[in-house]
């Protein structure tokens, strides 16, 4: 159980590094928005991986809220803040 | 056993992870990336929630991982679709990736509302 417990963890921290990668390079702030919803995925699994191995379900509530948090932040950068990434664009392209 | 499938489905879940950090790092443009980061948040949580599941077998906890799930399958393809909506408006994709392309005809009809 302790080397699943292991293995599960590299590669959730494996993924949440090349996301990181992502979110860091851009180049545009959807590329960002993409990356941060896989990580905000990421960050869900972990916890639910933590609670399963832990057999302790005091986190899962943190859960319910991070699902919906997610989507709110998606919509509204796509929606109100793509006028705002359009004007930048060329700006920040690295 | 069930504890083995509990930890093989979870294993699964991280090697989804995993494919779409890579994509993400590795894929050329917004809408292809898209495409990748679907994985983990739907086929990669719902089998890591399910071997969640199987671990701690309380009702009142597997009802609030299928909620988080609920809530994951309803929400992700709203996002996704403005998210790529967005993206096309502003043009940041590329055209020459693209095999079949059905919005253009429909908004070079109408004048653009978003």
């Amino acid at each position: 159980m302790t080397a699943a417990g292991v293995t599960l963890t590299v590669l959730l921290c494996v993924a949440a590094g090349l996301t990181l990668y992502r979110i860091l390079r851009g180049p545009h702030v959807l590329d960002r928005v993409v990356a941060t919803d896989v990580l905000l995925a990421v960050v869900v699994a972990a916890i639910a991986a933590e609670a399963a191995f832990s057999r302790d379900a005091t986190a899962l509530p943190v859960l319910v809220v991070l699902s919906i948090l997610g989507f709110v932040g998606a919509v509204s950068v796509a929606r109100l803040g793509s006028s705002i990434a359009e004007k930048d664009s060329d700006g920040d392209r690295s | 056993m069930i504890d083995v499938i509990a930890v093989v489905l979870m294993i699964g879940g991280g090697l989804l992870c995993v494919a779409a950090g890579v994509a993400l790092c590795r894929f050329p443009d917004l809408l292809s990336r898209m495409h990748a980061t679907a994985k983990p948040q739907v086929l990669g949580l719902l089998l890591i929630l399910t071997g969640c599941a199987l671990r701690l077998r309380d009702p009142v906890d597997v009802t609030t991982l299928v909620l988080v799930a609920v809530f994951q399958l309803a929400t992700a393809p709203v996002a996704a679709h403005m998210v790529a909506r967005s993206a096309y408006r502003t043009n940041r994709f590329r055209k020459d990736l693209l095999i079949v392309d059905e919005l253009a005809p429909t908004i070079a009809d109408r004048a653009p509302t978003v």
